[in-house]
């Protein structure tokens, strides 16, 4: 009585629905009463309350997202109801808490055996099945396979249909059921559950199906139905590549239906699976092209012109003529509202890039970026696509290289640009390997940094932090160093971040030196002419030193002073920011307003709270104070020049950054032989000792910019600040000699740090003339091709910059490989681990099989000689055997004479074992030459 | 394959979800406000595409409700959206003009609908007379136990136990 109370008093699912929908506020309270009233109700023995309880507790689930794992007991209870409407409720509540983990899956298995027995209704056969689909276990999959193989010769058509669906999931949780059923699921094969199995079965491993190529391909040309079209297309997209003859018999049938079909989806399909197996054959490809420059030029239809573009890049490189015949298109895509269409598009035009139009599509693209200003997401995508295609392997694509750096340069005056690091880095590293293009990339970095307005868009203070280090690095081919310096030491630098200043300053460092030591070049050439054909210009100088020696030290208006003084010694007084000519720019006057100018900008910098600047700002200011010193910048030009410690410092000065930076591989230190002397694998216990007394030397984060600094103290007595860390390396270094690696020949010469790599001059040189070569053949997708100068040499590290081609090798994992191993031995028929039941299919490859030792000669290898097809003999038995088949057919088909039988491959279709056979001869005589050694079955099965 | 069928509101409110592919409940409800994130930011005209995470999620809208299906990305985006199309013709045939509130009173019946168009992410009948009359079957099923459950003898079985 009381249960029947209970059910009079239980709130309806619509009570709940409702009260949830009248106050959405207190849906939370709402939810957490009505789980605990249904916790109560969900323990009742009534199953009309039970079956309420767990229909709301489903609701909650699926529309409310709770977690109802807890109630997958309770809807087991109900499960044995006779009566239909708890059953459904039952498994539809089941099939939301139960997983394919949940141990208690194992106390389902005798229900769902009942349920599943073929006298069961069919809607109670058809629920079973679809809970089994969603949440079939290894062990329930082992348990119930005798049921589902069954029900997969059921008379009902949609219990066949649900079994043969399900049949999927047991084969993947149990592979050993692919034994007892594969071969009714073989029997089901025209209907789409079933295509749709060996679809999704194929994608894995799709090679043990191909016996059942004939049966697929009667779909292919005889079924009416697209979505059964679409599934057989697209296991042949996968077969066909295992076996060329298949690709040969499909395409007619796959252009026939890209010509008649009227629906989109099965269009798309087959061009897809032209653009992925059949791409060899150019009538298909001509087909899909015209059909997705239909789909491209649908302007009310995103989808299609999404599809398209997808094809298109599907038919990849090899087929770039397809995107040139659709080029408006696909660059109209570009500008598309849909972001998703963008992408797409854009990622095709990349793909699509080849040295002959790298050049032009890169400045469409940049420059519609630039152009694309609402978008500044997509902007990027399209600078970081332009980055990465032209970087790729080592620049393998850029043959202008002064093209390049000022298309880095365009780039990073987009105002959206946010790719500075990338920019960063292929600055600096083109700089590094491509000396040809040093000049144009100074010339680059000028622009960059003299750019007041820049600096003030963080996101591209990396890439002036590059255009400073190239332009300090490769001031010599600098058009105007003091130019240069004045951009380096610009009032609005101090918006970069201390990174960044450091290299600036570094920079400054480089370009000072420089200019110095030009400046005694200059004098020490100029002098025989000087001396002879201006000495009035010695007198005047002499008079105006004096003024020059206060300068020093006094700051900007003492420098203008100075320029006024000096304009007599010739030095135009504008001469630091016009563009001149070196010679003419390095005078007397110049080169102290220069330091000057440093000088007055570094000592606030010499005070910075960061070491890293600091240390740097004191280096120069150490630079300049000892050139202060030299008294002789009292007296004249002529002075200086006699004066030999100016000119010995000056050498010095050029032996600190003389020696080349090279691209450093990052396995060069592995490459550094073990010494004899050295155990490595000794206790370095005592290590702790050598390091309580290190030193401290700071190692920047940018070492690879910076490092040659330290080198500077050997190379002049007064700069001791400088040598400071060096010389206590080398203190260290004369008392732990063991634990240093033996001097090179390299570091004799200048430094501690031998060269990373030489560069391998002769290699890429030859390197560049093969590209050259390459270039005449390459198919052109772009119609002009501007004449190119030789491809400067590129300086590539064999060992990072090569990129390890082979692809991963596919694993596949072992239930696949089990599931695949049982699929070949169920269609190859092998009798050890067959079921007792005998199909007809199974029935027939077994004659087949016996049959086979029958035909076997001896003679059979020599003839397999005659055909040229030694290399099969060669592959082991099971080839082999193959092989020897193959012969013997060819000698019966050509005692049949059936060469007039080439035209009929449809009617050959049948499945009358006559023409069966018939045509497999033929197939074997055509194809013998072009037999895959892997897959010895297939010719058996083929059409 | 289909990895899931995801139903859910203009308002981002789930209306129905079925998973071919097991994701655990807390991987559940993170797809769903990525892709509802997703998919309802787009607009009308756009295509009804998005990749996401290796995947392809295909979507419609019809009134107020988006019907997604999250398919492998070689499946056929084209079939999918003619497969949700064909979903929500059965739904409007049998529903007689679907409108949300069908689906939340009777969501249910949305599954039982559902499972008879696809079974373990893949179509198993292509053809809505038979759908509708296999839904047929179980609703007379229904009927006829309810008729049991109700005749008197039953009522008093259950009263007197």
């Amino acid at each position: 009585m009381a249960a029947l109370v209970d059910t009079l008093l239980q709130r309806s699912l619509d009570d709940l629905i409702k009260s949830l929908r009248s106050q959405p506020t207190l849906e939370s309270s709402i939810i957490s009463r009505s789980i605990s009233e249904i916790r109560r109700e969900i323990r009742s023995t009534n199953p009309l309350t039970k079956s309420t309880a767990l229909q709301k507790l489903s609701y909650l689930s699926s529309l409310h997202f709770l977690d109802i794992s807890w109630s997958s007991f309770h809807s087991l209870e109900l499960l044995p109801s006779p009566s239909f409407t708890f059953k459904r409720l039952a498994y539809l509540s089941a099939s939301l808490s139960f997983h394919p983990s949940s141990d208690l899956l194992l106390l389902a298995t005798n229900q769902l055996r009942k349920d599943l027995s073929p006298s069961s209704p069919s809607p109670v056969i058809s629920l079973a099945l679809d809970f089994l689909s969603l949440t079939a276990s290894p062990d329930l999959a082992r348990d119930l396979t005798p049921e589902i193989h069954s029900l997969l010769s059921s008379p009902n058509p949609s219990i066949r249909t649900k079994a043969t669906a399900t049949a999927l999931r047991i084969f993947t949780r149990y592979p050993d059921s692919v034994r007892v059923a594969f071969k009714r699921l073989v029997d089901n094969i025209d209907s789409s559950a079933a295509i749709g199995v060996f679809c999704e079965l194929s994608a894995s491993d799709p090679k043990p199906y191909l016996p059942l190529a004939p049966d697929f391909y009667r779909l292919l040309v005889g079924s009416k139905n697209n979505w059964i079209l679409i599934k057989v297309l697209k296991i042949f997209a996968r077969l066909a590549p295992l076996e060329p003859r298949l690709a040969r018999r499909i395409v007619d049938p796959v252009c026939e239906h890209l010509r008649r079909s009227n629906a989109k989806s099965l269009v798309l399909e087959c061009a897809r699976t032209v653009a992925l197996s059949l791409a060899d054959y150019d009538e298909a490809v001509r087909l899909v092209v015209e059909k997705v420059g239909e789909f491209l030029a649908s302007e009310d239809d995103a989808n299609l012109r999404y599809l398209g573009l997808h094809v298109l890049s599907m038919l990849g490189p090899r087929h770039s003529w397809a995107v040139e015949m659709n080029k408006e298109l696909v660059i109209k895509s570009l500008c598309d509202p849909d972001a998703n269409i963008r992408r797409e598009a854009l990622l095709l035009i990349m793909e699509m890039l080849f040295e002959s139009n790298v050049v032009d599509i890169s400045i469409l693209l940049v420059s519609f970026a630039s152009k694309s200003m609402p978008n500044p997401e997509f902007c990027n995508d399209i600078l970081e696509a332009v980055l990465s295609a032209c970087g790729r392997n080592v620049y393998e694509l850029v043959m202008d290289f002064d093209w390049y750096v000022g298309l880095l340069g365009q780039m990073s005056r987009n105002p959206h640009c946010a790719k500075g690091d990338e920019i960063e880095r292929q600055l600096v590293d083109i700089g590094l390997r491509v000396k040809d293009v040093r000049p144009e990339l100074v010339c680059i970095a000028r622009d960059l940094l003299i750019d007041p307005t820049l600096l003030g868009n963080s996101s591209i203070h990396r890439i002036l932090s590059a255009a400073a280090w190239v332009s300090g690095e490769y001031a010599e081919f600098s058009r105007n160093p003091l130019e240069l310096l004045e951009a380096l030491l610009q009032p609005r630098t101090n918006l970069l971040p201390t990174s960044v200043s450091a290299v600036y300053i570094q920079a400054v460092f480089k370009v000072l030196t420089f200019c110095f030591c030009s400046y005694f070049e200059r004098l020490e050439s100029g002098h025989m002419l000087s001396s002879l054909g201006n000495p009035i210009a010695g007198t005047g100088c002499q008079e105006e030193s004096d003024a020059s020696t206060v300068v020093f030290g006094k700051g900007d208006n003492a420098a203008v002073g100075n320029l006024n003084n000096t304009g007599a010694i010739g030095c135009k007084p504008d001469s630091l920011s016009g563009s001149v000519n070196l010679d003419e720019q390095f005078t007397h006057a110049s080169v102290l307003r220069m330091l000057n100018l440093i000088e007055t900008a570094m000592v606030p910098l010499s005070n910075w709270g960061v070491v890293e600047i600091q240390d740097r700002a004191l280096s120069v200011l150490c630079l300049i104070h000892m050139l202060q010193r030299f008294q002789v910048w009292n007296r004249d030009e002529e002075g200086l020049r006699k004066d030999g410690r100016v000119s010995e410092f000056a050498n010095l000065m050029a032996g600190v950054f003389n020696q080349e930076l090279g691209p450093v591989s990052a396995n060069s230190q592995k490459r550094v032989s073990v010494p004899d002397g050295l155990i490595l694998k000794e206790n370095l216990a005592d290590l702790t000792a050598v390091i309580g007394e290190e030193v401290n030397v700071s190692v920047s984060a940018s070492t690879s910019f910076f490092h040659r600094k330290h080198h500077n103290g050997e190379t002049g007595e007064e700069t001791k600040i400088l040598t400071e860390s060096t010389s206590l390396l080398s203190e260290h270094r004369k008392r732990h000699e063991l634990y240093y690696l033996p001097a090179g020949k390299d570091e004799a010469q200048s430094n501690d740090y031998p060269p990373a790599n030489d560069p391998q001059l002769p290699v890429s040189q030859c390197g560049a003339s093969e590209d050259l070569v390459e270039l005449d053949d390459q198919p052109l997708l772009s119609r002009h091709r501007k004449p190119t100068k030789p491809r400067p040499v590129v300086v590539k590290l064999d060992d990072v910059d090569v990129r390890e081609n082979s692809a991963p090798e596919s694993t596949v994992d072992l239930k696949d490989d089990l599931l695949s191993g049982a699929v070949c031995d169920v269609l190859l028929g092998n009798e050890d681990n067959k079921p007792t039941k005998t199909q007809k299919k199974s029935a027939k490859s077994q004659r087949r099989k016996k049959d086979r030792p029958t035909y076997v000669e001896p003679a059979s290898a020599s003839q397999l000689r005659e055909s040229g097809n030694l290399v099969h003999v060669e592959l082991g038995s099971s080839s082999s055997k193959i092989s020897r088949h193959g012969h013997s057919k060819e000698k019966q088909s050509s005692s049949q004479g059936i060469e007039d039988n080439e035209d009929g491959s449809q009617k050959n279709l049948t499945n009358s074992q006559h023409h069966y056979r018939k045509h497999k001869h033929r197939q074997d005589r055509d194809a013998l030459p072009n037999l895959l050694p892997q897959t010895p079955v297939i010719q058996d099965f083929l059409l | 394959m289909i990895n899931f069928v995801l139903l859910f509101s203009r308002q981002g409110k789930v209306r129905l979800t079925k998973w071919y592919s097991p994701y655990s409940q807390k991987e559940r409800s993170k797809v769903i406000r990525e892709l509802s994130g997703a998919i309802l930011s787009r607009g009308p005209k756009l295509c009804k595409f998005v990749e996401w995470r290796g995947c392809k999620v295909v979507y419609r809208r019809y009134a107020s409700l988006y019907f997604c299906m999250c398919i492998d990305s070689e499946d056929n985006e084209l079939e999918i959206l003619e497969i949700i199309h064909f979903f929500v013709e059965i739904l409007d045939r049998y529903f007689g003009s679907v409108c949300e509130l069908d689906l939340i009173f009777n969501f249910h019946k949305a599954y039982y609908i559902l499972d008879e168009i696809l079974i373990a992410g893949e179509l198993q009948e292509s053809s809505k007379k038979t759908i509708a009359r296999l839904i047929a079957a179980q609703d007379s099923l229904v009927e006829t136990a309810k008729e049991q459950a109700n005749s008197i003898s039953n009522v008093i079985a259950q009263a007197t136990k």
